[in-house]
């Protein structure tokens, strides 16, 4: 029986198989999900906003995209994973609420999944599949046994990234 | 700040959601013709990693309608209606239970739409009139989803100042039950501190002439 795992809001968790991590609707935040096939190690971040140089709080690095990324990329290494073995993929980043302007807040799917993107690249990791934006939230299920993210959305078939 | 409140305050903090409620409930019930009960505000004190569960669970779809107060203590005001329970409510509201069908469709989300500017409406005037604080509340926007990704967008920018969140949140139900929803109140984290002032909490005890302030 694997165990499963929950991650939340801003939150950080790495383990390895045959664990389960679970993040139950998301809206605005993006999972952030990396794993090693070879070590069958991974793990998920749950960022909630795009960048730690906005906040006069950055003691949970795992709430923004710049110090989330490169926290779960070093958790990574130090249970012995390389970067050349890293498969990236990340969820989330919707837009909820239809509204009209006033309020950048409401855009703040965009910046976080455009964030999570820049920082990546930044530590020259590629996202091999993505499911994101779109005003739909989703519950996002990494199987540390085969790598599979599968993306959950209401009303609509299950996605397997 | 938020994780250390003193019980007094914690008490002002859940009368002004009890009063704002108050009338929001006393305007659903003249809005729908049918007694609206309404629990005791609870204050929720949450980190924000658990925030998504405060209704229970996080993968229940759910409608939301949403909408900002701006003023001297900006806010975010949410209703969450299970998804029959919403579809009901439009359906008293257009005095038709016939045409509210689908949820998503345009004459239910305006229904519900309004209903959360009315109650929102009624909630921000009281709460206006009690502490002396200017107070208006945005558009409503609507999101049909699950209920953690409508909480979680919502408190998102919370996170920017800290890892907890407040929340006063009032049940209100009505025709046994048929209407039956919650409604949260979360105050920006800098309009803790104009609250509390306004009320007279600011330093955690009320200052009476010849009473002193246990601590």
């Amino acid at each position: 029986m694997s165990e499963t795992i929950r991650v939340g809001m801003s939150q950080l968790v790495v383990a390895e198989a045959p664990t389960i991590l679970v993040t139950l609707g998301l809206g605005s935040c993006v999972a952030v999900c990396i794993y090693d096939y070879l070590l069958k190690v991974g793990g998920m971040a749950h960022v909630m906003l795009p960048d730690s140089s906005l906040s006069n709080d950055v003691t949970n690095r795992g709430k923004f995209a710049d110090t989330a990324v490169v926290d779960l990329v070093s958790a990574l290494q130090k249970k012995g994973t390389a970067k050349e073995r890293m498969v990236v993929k990340i969820a989330g980043g919707a837009q909820m609420f239809s509204y009209q302007g006033i309020d950048n807040q409401i855009q703040i799917g965009v910046r976080n999944v455009k964030a999570v993107e820049e920082n990546l690249a930044r530590l020259g990791l590629t996202i091999t599949s993505r499911s994101v934006g779109g005003n739909l939230g989703r519950s996002v299920f990494m199987d540390l046994s085969t790598g599979d993210v599968r993306v959950k959305m209401l009303n609509s078939p299950e996605i397997i990234l | 700040m938020i994780h250390n409140l003193t019980p007094l305050q914690l008490d002002a903090i859940r009368e002004v959601g009890n009063i704002g409620a108050g009338h929001a409930a006393t305007v659903l019930s003249q809005l729908l013709n049918q007694k609206v009960s309404m629990s005791v505000p609870e204050v929720n004190i949450l980190p924000l990693a658990e925030a998504c569960d405060v209704v229970g669970g996080p993968e229940q779809p759910m409608v939301g309608v949403y909408l900002r107060v701006f003023g001297g203590a900006p806010s975010k005001i949410l209703y969450l209606f299970p998804e029959d329970k919403a579809l009901f409510l439009a359906g008293l509201l257009i005095n038709d239970q016939e045409k509210c069908r689908n949820l998503l469709g345009e004459l239910e989300v305006s229904a519900l739409k309004e209903i959360g500017n009315i109650l929102t409406g009624a909630y921000v005037y009281a709460f206006s009139n009690f502490t002396g604080i200017d107070m208006l509340s945005s558009v409503p926007a609507l999101a049909f989803d699950m209920v953690g990704a409508i909480i979680n967008t919502v408190l998102a920018d919370l996170g920017e100042m800290g890892d907890y969140a407040l929340i006063i949140k009032t049940q209100l139900s009505a025709c046994d039950e048929s209407v039956d929803g919650h409604f949260f109140l979360v105050p920006d984290p800098g309009s803790l501190a104009t609250i509390l002032a306004a009320l007279g909490v600011k330093d955690g005890c009320q200052k009476r002439s010849g009473s002193e302030c246990p601590n």
